[in-house]
């Protein structure tokens, strides 16, 4: 809700006062914060699934445009290691709240190799599949949504190595595991967004 | 609307929401294209309700009742009054005085950010009832305040430790307020 809730002084009879603080806001600041990253991932991906609705629906191009064909099992196998990555994420997490320091260690670094894995399984696919993003508006789409989240896969492997390395070095304990809540909800965010780009591109 | 993303724990159960739709969709677009369309609508419609019926942890609890101190020898009012508000009298003791007059705005004024108008109303409401107020030895300040008049009480006390809040408002208002504070508040 778009509010302003800050008092300013408006006249001062008889004493001057130091400038007001900024006071309450209806919405706090983590929510805040959230909710705009979330705002801002939204257009972005919704930017590009608009060009892919468009081409498909609007347009009516073929999807895929022939004679090109979508590796729909690779593709799936790739979904299942990135999902896969997610429960191995939650369990790091959970290991760490427990205390049990060498699952929160083994559970990060499966995390880091899965979705490297899909990174790399991903980079392999691009090569092998047959067409390049000039090759009409079928294939721009196709590696646009598909680039997009591979960008957002390979930051999410960012945080997780510098998390994997502060694991190792005895950074997170039950008390202090911010770090690796906030590494593990942009990850299942990550994978959230490409079970919709693999259902969307892939299976529809 | 809860929030998915809270924590990892919740992101994670919002991940496996999502699987059980993908695995619908991808079912139903096995047999047909257009079904699986009509399955990925009725997945997200399904998701969305979910997030929308989930409570939301300490959403309907009730705020604190905000307390405020005085120094010894002092007396504060906080005035709260509506725009428009020609005149206020308040308790002779008052050795400090804050008025604070909430720019009341519409929703799509609110949402538009169209409330230069409603501001200008308010610190006008505002320094008028600050003139009228101020008298020797008393200390008057006047203030725009957040355009639901609660709030606005809400922001002063926290930096204006009152003895009690006179309201220049209706009943349900007055009533609101006293839900808010813990001093005295009386209709003006």
């Amino acid at each position: 809700m778009a509010s302003y809730s800050h008092a300013e002084p408006v006249e001062h009879v008889h004493e001057e006062h130091p400038p007001e603080p900024h006071y309450s806001s209806r919405v706090p600041p983590s929510v805040l914060g959230m909710f705009l990253f979330i705002g801002s991932e939204i257009m972005l991906f919704g930017a590009f699934f608009t060009a892919y609705f468009f081409v498909r629906v609007v347009a009516g191009t073929a999807w895929p445009t022939p004679p090109f064909h979508l590796p729909i099992f690779v593709a799936f196998v790739n979904t299942c290691i990135l999902v896969t990555s997610s429960f191995t994420m939650h369990w790091a997490l959970q290991s760490v709240k427990r205390g049990n320091v060498w699952g929160l260690r083994a559970g990060l670094l499966l995390t880091f190799l899965m979705g490297l894995t899909f990174l790399v399984t991903q980079g392999r696919e691009y090569s092998r599949v047959g067409f390049a993003p000039k090759d009409g508006a079928f294939a721009t789409i196709f590696y646009c949504l598909t680039g997009l989240h591979g960008a957002h896969v390979f930051v999410g492997l960012s945080i997780l190595l510098f998390m994997t390395i502060r694991a190792f070095r005895g950074h997170f304990s039950p008390e202090h595991h911010h770090g690796v809540e906030i590494g593990g909800i942009y990850w299942h965010f990550v994978d959230v967004m490409w079970i919709v780009v693999y259902t969307t591109v892939y299976i529809l | 609307m809860r929030n998915p993303l809270r924590s990892e724990a919740e992101s994670f159960r919002f991940l496996i929401a999502v699987i059980v739709g993908a695995l619908v969709i991808v079912g139903a677009a096995y047999l047909n294209t257009w079904l699986g369309v009509a399955a990925a609508v009725l997945a997200v419609a399904g998701i969305v309700w979910w997030l929308k019926d989930e409570p939301v942890p300490g959403a309907h609890d009730a705020p604190p009742r905000l307390d405020s101190a005085t120094p010894p020898g002092t007396h504060r009012v906080l005035v709260v009054a509506a725009p428009g508000t020609s005149s206020v009298q308040v308790d002779a003791r008052a050795t400090e005085i804050v008025v604070v007059v909430p720019a009341l705005a519409s929703t799509v004024e609110s949402l538009t950010g169209a409330v230069d108008d409603r501001r200008a109303d308010a610190e006008q409401t505002a320094a008028a009832l600050a003139r009228q107020l101020a008298r020797d030895g008393v200390r008057v300040r006047a203030e725009v305040g957040a355009d639901d008049p609660v709030l606005a009480v809400d922001d002063a006390l926290r930096t204006f430790g009152a003895d009690e809040i006179a309201v220049a408002g209706d009943e349900r208002l007055v009533e609101r307020i006293r839900g808010r504070a813990t001093v005295p508040v009386s209709q003006v």
